[in-house]
């Protein structure tokens, strides 16, 4: 038996009738580890030792007393949430060597079910990106073809948990950093609503779009880490209170009578021929399992990409001031004054992408300029979520491409950031309207490469969409048809 | 032209500290003082990933101000972010609040020597404190501390109104009344929690246009406030006078010279890339919650001035002084109460306490004894233990190391003398080596008398009663 096969809910089950201890589930990660991690690329910083010491602890405790369900599960968390007396670099330069005083909401959660930290995932600079290629320290490769890009930002988290590596891990979604390298890697990523899952401890990239989600084998194991991460956070006003739900629950393994709509706009232009072939596949099987689909048309949908990169860049451009060389981080070694302290602490501490999206935000925002980008980009952002809300008051879910393409090749868009930008064209509605929306292997291309469903529910419908991926994923069973081959494509 | 020939027009943006126990993102506390950087946590440090979670009672408190000074109070308000890069500023934006403040158009009394007028207050808003950079002894740099960075403050702008520098000092001494009353600030100038800044311009008289106004950042003592408005208005009218132009700056006053400097000009100003902090949710207040701070606030200086007038008799002029500080006013109550002369007890603060705070500048708030220690002060007068003469000692010696005027005339051996024998055998003494003044006064001269009981006051350093002195010399000359 592989170990690092399993999925989580195969984990506890082998944990609880003794077939399995923490630290042989934690051994065969940090071998997988070793294995695999020149290849995959995927960790800023290896936690193996640590995370064995941790193991045998509890397996000591397991010995005395009842635990947990999640008591040594282990996982890996991406780079950019907050985690005390462990780096937390959000793949820059200018956060190389910070160490966090303080545990993110989220991170306390895991830590209250004694899971085990595998260590932290690379991801593109601050989360701006969408191929991992703008990590300061390494490009993460794709478990599928290791000449291609991960996706991205939260390239790290989805590579792991494709390669095995982790047996699963938190992302951040801003624009669809969790779902569409869950996309390219053939896994199951989850972007909750805003709102559900706190963002105390995310280092910010938009407030007001940012998101923690699981990056998953399976649809089950999302529903459960959903269960650990979601929650009212006194410490984020902007997180929800709500009852406590156990989303598991949810999951019927039936769609009779769902209503899904198909928004025509999202199988257009720019949308890649298999890509749409599998999804059309897709909309079949859910047909065939009962499910009633309808094409509806969702205009405002193309506004949402230049809404996006305006707001996105308006936050971050405010949020990433906090770099500024005087109480942490990156500090150029010679100035001659303040500003040039300034203003060479942040040209050498920050690379290419990130700048360029703090000189568009700061430009959206500058006087002169904000009523016609960032105050027209919210009255967009208003419309988008009318637009949704209608839709919503006719389907349950609402199911697209979670990319228009599958993995492209390393270097192929580092170099033009608008074409990378487009990749995001799918997903960015989504956080545009604070939407829950998760992303699902429905088959691979013919270079093998896995093609990946979004499925998108109304605000703090969860359950809707997770019962709808897990219904369709029970029927194709794409784990047990497709695997990731780690090959490597000669020049 | 002369100075008289033109108007002056001058604005104030006065910053509040809260006196809130925390501060109003995080829950490190606020009181002053503290070891640098003490007073801190990942919040208000700006550590990567933290967030804001608003303190409701600086809600509470900014519209205690509001009301208090009749504002209409918004019931959808949000919070800003003014974005500017310096190392007191930890997240390299404050929030603040822009377009939505919580207060809006109110009005503060004030009653000048021109007669009686209102100051427009254009709006109250909520904001944070910045930290606080010290320059290094060493010369090797400046230290930030963040202690301040979080403080809660208010920022009360007014409209144009103010027309010279003494209606600036009596809107200020009345705001600063007005916010102590409510509780909300302890306005401590000295410590930087009452701060104003002062735009200032001229005009010619009858001129509709406004003149170009410079601004005087962060002003804390009225002293300077009054001597840098008089001072700018000296040299906009020199400038204008003399065919030139005034600049649009922002001005540093600098105390020692006298004199304001230029500290940056309108080039140099910054675009602040105002926009509403994501992290934040609105500020919904309901009719209720309005209605409930309204009940709760306290009687404020002017419904207090009129019930001193009668309730008290006080003069008009008295009743000002001492409801000018809500610390003075409850000081005159409550030592009123206890000792039961209130005339006593204004006169103590109208002359001696308020002469001593001016010559120290010290704050009302700062007086260093409390209301049963002038009571008692008074009581001991009253009861004839002490002069008078003597009770304005104590009274120094109250401020200068404060414990109980009984405990100061112990020590110092004050205590009067009423024993009779006592003060015949002091009365003797005087008539006997002073032959020329009682001839003077069998002769006449009643300011003899005068004389004849001052030399038995010198004699008995003070200490003699002298009602008994008088009435002695008297039966003795007669």
């Amino acid at each position: 038996m592989d170990i690092t096969e399993l999925t989580v809910h195969e984990l506890q089950e082998k944990l609880k009738n003794k077939e399995l201890t923490s630290y042989d589930i934690t051994k065969a990660y940090v071998k997988r580890i070793e294995e695999k991690e020149k290849d995959v690329q995927a960790f800023v910083t290896e936690l193996g030792n640590e995370a064995l010491e941790k193991a045998s602890e509890i397996d000591e405790e397991r010995k005395s007393g009842e635990v947990g369900n999640f008591t040594g599960i282990p996982i890996g968390i991406k780079d950019n949430i907050c985690t005390k007396g462990v780096k937390t670099t959000c793949s820059s330069k200018m956060l190389e060597n910070f160490v966090s005083p303080y545990d993110a909401t989220v991170v306390e959660k895991l830590n209250d079910e004694k899971m085990i930290n595998l260590g932290k995932l690379n991801m593109d600079e601050f989360a701006m990106g969408g191929s991992t290629e703008y990590s300061y320290f390494k490009k993460t490769r794709n478990p599928w073809n290791l000449n291609r890009v991960p996706g991205g930002s939260s390239g790290g988290s989805a590579a792991a948990v494709a390669a095995n590596m982790v047996p699963w891990a938190l992302g951040s979604d801003t624009g669809g950093s969790i779902r569409q390298p869950a996309s390219f890697c053939g896994v199951v990523g989850l972007k909750p609503t805003y709102g559900l899952v706190s963002r105390y401890g995310l280092v910010a990239f938009a407030s007001s779009l940012d998101q923690i989600g699981p990056i998953t084998k399976d649809v089950y194991d999302s529903a459960m880490l959903l269960n650990i991460i979601a929650g009212h956070d006194e410490k984020d006003t902007t997180s929800r209170e709500m009852e406590k739900k156990d989303y598991t629950k949810a999951l019927k393994n039936d769609v009779k009578g769902l209503k899904i709509g198909v928004p025509k706009e999202f199988f257009g232009e720019g949308i890649n021929e298999e890509v749409k072939e599998k999804l059309e596949e897709a909309i079949k099987t859910y047909k065939e399992l009962g499910a009633e689909i309808e094409e509806f048309s969702l205009d405002i949908a193309k506004y949402s990409l230049a809404t996006y990169y305006i707001i996105a860049c308006a936050e971050a451009s405010s949020n990433l001031g906090r770099f500024d060389g005087i109480r942490y981080g990156y500090r150029a070694k010679e100035f001659k004054d303040l500003k040039d302290l300034y203003r060479k602490s942040r040209s050498e501490g920050f690379g290419p992408e990130v700048k360029r999206r703090i000189i568009l935000g700061t430009y959206v925002l500058s006087s002169g300029y904000y009523d016609a980008y960032y105050k027209k980009a919210q009255q967009v952002r208003t419309l988008v979520m009318n637009e949704f809300d209608k839709a919503f008051k006719k389907y349950d879910v609402i199911l697209t491409p979670t990319s228009p393409t599958v993995a492209f090749d390393i270097g192929s868009k580092s170099n033009n950031p608008l074409e990378m930008y487009l990749a995001d064209i799918c997903t960015v509605s989504v956080n545009i309207a604070g939407l829950p929306g998760i992303s699902i292997p429905c088959g691979v291309d013919k270079s093998n490469m896995p093609i990946g469903m979004q499925l998108i529910g109304n605000k703090f419908q969860e359950e809707t969409i997770l019962n709808a991926a897990y219904t369709f994923e029970q029927k194709i069973k794409f784990r047990e048809n497709y695997k990731p081959t780690f090959r490597k494509e000669e020049e | 032209m002369a100075r008289e020939d033109y108007e002056v027009v001058i604005g104030l943006e006065v910053h509040a500290e809260l006196s809130t126990k925390t501060k109003i993102f995080c829950s490190c506390p606020t009181s002053f003082g503290a070891s640098p950087n003490t007073h801190v946590c990942p919040i208000c440090m700006a550590m990567p990933g933290t967030l804001p979670v608003l303190n409701e009672k600086v809600v509470e408190y900014a519209v205690r101000a509001g009301l208090a000074t009749e504002c209409t109070i918004s019931q959808d308000s949000k919070n800003d972010r003014k974005n500017y890069f310096y190392p007191d500023l930890p997240k390299a934006y404050q929030i603040s609040q822009y377009d939505k403040p919580l207060c809006e158009h109110g009005k503060i009394e004030i009653e000048p020597s021109t007669g009686r007028k209102a100051i427009g207050i254009t709006r109250i808003h909520i904001e944070e404190d910045a930290g606080k950079l010290n320059h290094d002894d060493f010369g090797r740099g400046s230290l930030v501390d963040l202690n301040r960075a979080g403080v809660p403050l208010i920022e009360i702008v007014s409209e144009p109104d103010l027309r010279s520098s003494e209606e600036v000092d009596l809107y200020l001494r009345k705001l600063k009344s007005i916010l102590e009353y409510i509780e909300v600030s302890d306005c401590k100038m000295q410590e930087g929690s009452l701060r104003a800044d002062v735009n200032v311009s001229i005009r010619k008289k009858g001129a509709k246009e406004f003149g170009t106004r410079t601004e005087m950042k962060n002003m804390n003592s009225f002293r300077s406030i009054t001597r840098a408005i008089e001072y700018e208005i000296d040299r906009q009218v020199d400038i204008i006078d003399n065919g030139g132009k005034i600049e649009q700056e922002t001005l540093r006053w600098d105390e020692v010279s006298g004199k304001t400097f230029s500290m940056r000009d309108k080039e140099d100003a910054q675009d602040y890339r105002y926009f509403p902090d994501p992290d934040l949710v609105a500020i919904k207040l309901s009719d209720e919650y309005i209605e409930n701070i309204k009940h709760s606030l306290p009687e404020l200086p002017e419904s207090r001035k009129q019930r001193y007038l009668t309730e008290y008799k006080l003069s008009e002029k008295d009743a000002n002084i001492i409801t000018s500080s809500k610390y003075l006013s409850d000081l005159f109550e409550q030592a009123s109460k206890i000792c039961n002369n209130p005339k006593a007890v204004n006169n103590w603060i109208i002359s001696d306490i308020s002469r001593i705070l001016n010559e120290t500048e010290m704050d009302p708030v700062e007086i260093p004894f409390d209301s049963k220690q002038l009571a008692k002060l008074v009581q001991l007068i009253d009861k004839g233990t002490i002069s008078s003469s003597i009770a304005k000692k104590v009274l120094v010696e109250m401020f200068e190391h404060p414990r109980d005027p009984e405990d100061i005339i112990d020590e110092k051996g004050w205590v009067q003398i009423s024993d009779e024998g006592a003060i015949k055998e002091v009365v003797l003494k005087v008539l006997e080596n002073n032959q020329k003044s009682v001839e003077d006064y069998k002769a006449g001269k009643e300011k003899a008398l005068g004389f004849l009981v001052g030399q038995a006051m010198k004699e008995t350093r003070g200490k003699a009663n002298p009602q008994m002195l008088n009435q002695m010399f008297k039966e003795e000359l007669k």
